[in-house]
């Protein structure tokens, strides 16, 4: 079903457009350059980072902390090889695209770890940058219960993350 | 700064264990072994990015994301009850969230960024309202449809259909979400302000 729905998703909106009579190629190449800069806008963070995080895979920093965490994990369902992913994705996207990536490719795109990795990618956000960004820009000092309310919310994504993997593979 | 903190630790944490474990040849090679799969990493990553955000560009242009948001107001009235007065704010936050829904990362922030100030300078105060609150929990928790640069990785690394874990990640975010509107509201009752 899933094979389909990009297939699907750029023939609905095309359609839509035409519809609108509104244009529909001129759109796609500006978007597409859009997309171009995104990427070279993420590069350099990741080639800095990735770095440091192959460094820290090759040390065997993460087995070792996988094995510390094991009991908390696996009392929760959650694989602990995914406790540096949580551990980053609070407070850095490029840090945590590039150790979901690690993760990926040490276990496999398609194993119990690599997709847990990719929906916990995929169902958070970079919650402290979020957080700061947002009160910073509207010169907000107490945050009140905002913090705790984030944190809550990003628990309970990775617990689902997993719990979900296992449900639907 | 954060960043520059979090990159200090990582050497320094994978030196030490490197020290401690005796691997600190594989380390050293890890080092420019790591940049050059960043790049690769880019690459491979640069079609579906490309293409996604070519897509995004024509769901705003023909004016599917308006039509979004307009679906939107009506759920977002009652969960902002503070803000329902205010027709600027009200947009801001529709188009927010919309942008957030579809991927556009970079549409939302802005939009987010004027709520938050259009809602402060209604309240005259330097402390978050709780409509500030819930509305920056609900940006911080994911409520991506498509993510698509989760996408662009797994096919990247060789997945056969790397949009398979969608009806996964729905789940995930959407009770996530959930729970980070119910705990803003169950701690709102403590925060008194």
């Amino acid at each position: 079903m899933t094979d389909l729905l990009i297939p699907l998703l750029l023939i609905f909106v095309s359609v839509y457009a035409l519809h609108k009579k509104q244009d529909v190629y001129a759109p796609l190449v500006t978007g597409a350059q859009d997309g171009l800069r995104l990427l070279f806008s993420i590069a350099p963070a990741l080639i800095v980072l990735l770095t440091a995080v192959s460094m820290l895979r090759a040390s065997g920093f993460f087995e070792r902390m996988s094995q510390f965490l094991a009991p908390v994990c696996s009392f929760v369902g959650i694989p602990p090889e995914l406790v540096p992913l949580m551990l980053i994705r609070p407070f850095s996207g490029s840090a945590a695209l590039a150790v979901g990536a690690e993760l990926m490719r040490e276990h496999g795109v398609n194993s119990l770890v690599g997709r847990t990795a990719a929906v916990m990618l995929g169902s958070s956000e970079t919650t402290f940058y979020t957080i700061g960004v947002y009160f910073g820009a509207a010169g907000v000092k107490k945050t009140r219960y905002t913090v705790p309310a984030a944190v809550v919310a990003d628990l309970t994504g990775f617990f689902m993350a997993a719990l979900s993997v296992r449900l639907f593979f | 700064m954060a960043m520059s903190i979090i990159w200090l630790m990582l050497l320094l944490l994978a030196t030490l264990t490197g020290l401690l474990t005796g691997s600190t040849q594989a380390v050293g090679a890890a080092a420019l072994s790591g940049a050059q799969s960043a790049v690769t990493l880019v690459f491979s990553m640069a079609g579906a990015i490309c293409l996604w955000s070519a897509l995004a560009k024509l769901m705003d242009a023909s004016g599917l994301m308006q039509k979004l948001t307009r679906l939107l107001r009506p759920a977002l009235r009652r969960l902002f009850p503070d803000a329902a007065g205010d027709e600027r704010t009200m947009g801001f936050l529709c188009a927010n969230l919309s942008a957030n829904l579809l991927g556009l990362g970079n549409a939302a922030t802005p939009m987010g960024i004027n709520a938050v100030r259009r809602m402060q300078a209604v309240s005259g105060t330097a402390e978050a309202t709780d409509d500030m609150c819930l509305l920056i929990v609900m940006n911080s928790a994911s409520v991506q449809l498509i993510p698509s640069t989760v996408a662009a990785l797994r096919a990247s690394l060789g997945a056969a259909s790397a949009f398979d874990i969608l009806p996964a990640v729905w789940l995930a975010s959407s009770v996530s979400v959930t729970s980070g509107i119910l705990a803003a509201r169950l701690l709102r009752r403590w925060w008194r302000r």
